[in-house]
């Protein structure tokens, strides 16, 4: 990795400042005066007037980036996060490949980098000042935007001290702070973003408006994989407002799609023309496609022996007596994303130059700043597009996708003005890839001591990798739709994981907490049948399976105590548990029930433990935990996504609904940040809830649920 | 199309619309209003709320005809400086994650504790159930409403 010293020196111009960050090949620290050059990731700029602005590469989407990234280098840096301006990076090129926030990656997968830019800075900054007092560094201390001086009452001004800093080598290896020395990480500072969030003054993609701009609405082939064959656009060219009828094309993943877009003065008067237009579809057949019959089709596939993905031990040489094994089957339903801002884009192609203003989880792959290919979809050179990347009403993984900006673009580039496009909620329920079913097959068996010596999991699906991309190989494991079951800490001697691919024509799409969503659903209900197939406690059934020490270990005995696991409930009252380790990070539930007098499960009280190694702001992540709690009974009860004639059946939260207030638990979130692997937030708290409330309505009404969607009504 | 006149914020408008159009376009695309959000066109998701002489209405959902000369508060309208007491609390709570529901449901939260200055548990799942927060901020909405109710005077 190279550290260069490098400076470009223009004292003269006004954006004269002091620049820290990254180099393209990695986070060796480099620091710039005036102009970076382009292959240099600044993270921080402090200017003359003490001004210091930090860059989050990271979108906001509710998950706090738009704090905890900035909080990493200022910790460091020691400045207090109100002195500080951040600035949110909109996917241009200096700032590289690393615009994007997905799969709970942004502190976990930064946590020390970011804190060195930091602390590098502050290394200089402070020798810069030793210098120009001509005392020892080790008499200088920084603190609150200033470096101050322990033998007299001198300070300077970071702003300062930057000529000076500049012309010094950036450390390798800066120190960083002690946990105990550090007045901004693991405290629970109020948010930045939340003012404007309560004020309507965030601006998201939706509401972005800009001179001259025209509005559009597209209507797509209700039967998924219809192709366009025709439009007749007379009736609609005569309402009022409407302009334009052309063409709209989109890709998702290897699927390229095509509907006709009313572009309009208005979205009022684009909708009225639409109303209005004539299409006919070619639905090539797809129009008899029913989900049950494919829900047949994954059952009957679960006969086959799939690839091979885990194969520990060798469970095929385990001998069982007869009443000594368990088998099981589980199943899980097609769910939409539902952000709340449905999906929208400007876009406003000038020849050659393409600008965009959206809400999206990808900024560097809308502007090819990173590896990805959007531009090549739309036919424009990476260095001609700008991007205005705006806060994010609800992410979920549904803005990891660019179709709506790709039809964006489309249609943009059919007509003069800026283009809005707006998805209505049914155009997003109904045309959005969504999170594919898993079909689960397990087996279990024991030993003649009770002891479980075999376990199997196998999972029938759609690839998730075969939808996104074209030269899927199906005779290897779709390591995405098998996340974590071959990942669990449970000591048992044979294990074997396997993958049944199942074809599908409709798009998949990576939903918060991906496949370990639906499969950790079918792994802890099964591990819940197998304790009680032996007669044991869940829980520690769990734990003796956890001999060695683990993070999973430590996760499990911290619910034990934190729900009083030991204590037994008042009669009526029935409890379950389930955990869950996956790429994302750990989390595990405990869930409280009882049953209501017309015979219907009542969800008393959630108690979660979430392990995250090191915890920027505690509050922050009990409002995650506690949200993804809420998105994972929706997913739980409510139902999901099918598809009649084939059709999406479900357009709008009437059809498709969400948990409300009165339908929320009680959530009691507990943190373990004691060291240890740094892990994500966004996403562990979803997989084991499912699970842990399939557990406790067992343990109270006998019942074993084993579909997903399931009925809180007892039967 | 026709001319309508429109009262929001304590502010006149007035605008050139299909009479028929919701009011939620009519504040967001002509008033240029942007608080106030669609989330469902439907009435069931909340996020078009917005006052109409101080109670809360759906306005993706009511002809922007009908209000005419009406009094409409929208989120914008509420305080210029997060001064309400449901403001307050909701900073107070740290309660959006994405923020995009928050406008209407400060807006029903607001409309309920002016009618009602001590709203009990059941009260406030009633007036705020036609409200959803995909990020499921609920138990934190609740809280910053009972923490206004006790901060009111
Ligand atoms: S947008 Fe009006 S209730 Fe949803
Ligand atoms: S905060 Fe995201 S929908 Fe409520």
């Amino acid at each position: 990795m190279v550290s260069r010293r490098q400076f470009i020196k223009n004292t003269g111009k006004a954006s004269f400042a002091l620049w820290l960050g990254a180099t393209s090949n990695g986070f060796a620290n480099a620091a710039f005066i005036t102009d970076a050059p382009s292959n240099f990731t600044p993270f921080v700029k402090i200017e003359k007037n003490g001004k210091i602005t930090i860059f989050n590469t990271k979108p906001e989407m509710g998950q706090g980036t738009f704090q905890s990234v900035p909080a990493l280098i200022a910790e460091e840096l020691e400045v207090s996060l109100d002195a500080i301006t951040i600035v949110q990076t909109s996917g241009e090129k200096q700032f590289g490949g690393g615009q994007a926030a997905g799969g709970s990656s942004s502190i976990r997968g930064n946590y020390d980098a970011y804190r060195k830019i930091g602390a590098a800075a502050k290394e200089m900054l402070v020798k810069a000042a030793s210098v120009k007092w001509g005392i020892g560094i080790e008499s200088c201390y920084a603190e609150n935007g200033s470096v101050h001086s322990k033998l007299s009452k001198e300070h300077l001004s970071y702003g300062d001290l930057i000529e000076e800093a500049s012309k010094l080598e950036v450390p390798k290896e800066p120190k960083l702070k002690n946990k105990s020395d550090f007045k901004i990480i693991g405290k629970s500072i109020q948010r930045p973003d939340v003012p404007l969030k309560v004020s309507g003054k965030a601006e998201y993609g939706i509401d972005v408006e800009v001179p001259n701009m025209v509005y559009a609405t597209v209507f797509r082939s209700p039967v998924i994989g219809g192709t366009l064959k025709s439009f007749d656009a007379d009736a609609t060219l005569k309402i009022p407002g409407v302009i334009k009828v052309v063409e709209a094309k989109t890709t998702v993943g290897k699927y390229q799609y095509s509907g006709v877009a009313v572009i309009a003065k208005s979205y009022w008067a684009a909708l009225q023309g639409r109303k209005v237009l004539k299409v006919e579809w070619d639905t090539n057949g797809y129009e008899n496609f029913n989900l049950s019959d494919y829900e047949n089709k994954l059952r009957n596939l679960s006969k086959e022996a799939g690839v091979l993905d885990k194969n520990i031990g060798n469970v095929e040489s385990v001998k069982t007596e007869p009443g000594n094994s368990v088998e099981s089957f589980y199943e899980t339903p097609m769910v939409a994303h539902h952000t709340l801002e449905p999906m929208n884009c400007i876009a406003h192609v000038n020849g050659e130059m393409l600008t965009i203003w959206t809400s999206t989880q990808v900024p560097s792959a809308i502007t090819g700043s990173g590896p990805n290919d959007l531009h090549s979809q739309i036919g424009m050179k990476p260095e001609n597009i700008t991007l205005h990347s705006k806060f994010i009403g609800g992410g979920f993984g549904r803005r990891l996708y660019t179709d709506y900006v790709i039809e964006a673009v489309n249609i943009a580039k059919q007509i003069e003005q800026p283009v809005k496009v707006i998805w209505s909620r049914e155009d997003t329920t109904q045309h959005s890839a969504v999170r594919p079913m898993t079909f689960s097959q397990l087996k279990g068996g024991f030993s003649k001591e009770g002891e479980l010596i075999s376990f199997q999991h196998k999972v029938i699906s759609p690839s998730y990798f075969d939808s996104v991309g074209p030269n899927f190989d199906k005779t290897k494991v779709d390591a995405i739709m098998i996340e974590g079951i071959g990942e669990q800490a449970y000591q048992i001697p044979n294990i074997k994981t396997s993958y049944v691919y199942a074809d599908f024509h409709v798009p998949v799409a990576a939903w918060r907490s991906v496949t370990s969503s639906t499969v950790a659903f079918a792994h802890e209900c099964f591990i819940d049948e197998l304790a009680h197939k032996v007669k044991k406690d869940p829980l520690d059934f769990r734990l003796q399976m956890l001999d060695k020490d683990s993070d999973t270990k430590r996760v499990l005995l911290k619910l034990k105590e934190v729900s009083n696991w030991d204590k037994p409930l008042p009669k009526g009252k029935g409890r379950g548990v389930a955990q869950w380790e996956f790429f994302a990070g750990l989390c595990a539930h405990v869930v409280e029930v009882s049953v209501t007098k017309d015979n219907t499960i009542k969800i008393d009280k959630v108690y979660a433990v979430i392990d995250l190694g090191e915890v920027v702001n505690p509050d922050n992540v009990k409002n995650q935990i506690e949200g993804s709690i809420v998105m994972a009974l929706t997913a739980a009860i409510k139902t999901g996504i099918t598809i009649e004639n084939g059709k999406i059946k479900q357009s709008n939260f009437h059809d498709n609904p969400m948990i409300r207030m009165h339908e929320t638990p009680e959530i009691e979130v507990h943190i373990l940040a004691d060291g240890g692997k740094i892990k994500g937030v966004g996403e562990p708290g979803l997989p084991p809830f499912a699970p842990a409330l399939a557990n406790a309505i067992f343990s109270i009404s006998g019942k074993r649920i084993k579909k997903m969607p399931f009925d809180l009504k007892l039967s | 199309m026709a001319i309508i006149n429109l009262k929001i914020n304590s502010k006149d408008y007035s605008i050139d619309v299909d009479p028929q159009m919701p009011l939620l376009w009519a504040i967001r695309d002509f008033v240029g209003l942007k608080g106030t959000k669609y989330g469902c066109g439907i009435a069931q998701c909340g996020a078009c709320t917005v006052h109409l002489n101080g109670q809360p209405v759906r306005s993706c959902s009511l002809p922007v005809a009908a209000v005419a000369n009406k009094n409409i508060t929208t989120i914008e309208g509420l305080s210029d400086d997060n001064s309400h007491p449901i403001q307050k609390a909701w900073i107070e709570e740290q309660v959006p994650q994405c923020g995009y529901c928050q406008s209407g449901q400060i807006m029903a939260a607001a409309a309920l504790l002016s009618k009602n200055a001590s709203p009990n548990d059941a009260d406030i799942d009633a007036a705020m159930q036609g409200h959803i927060c995909r990020c499921g901020t609920y138990p934190r909405i609740k809280r910053a409403i009972k923490k206004a109710s006790e901060n009111k005077p």
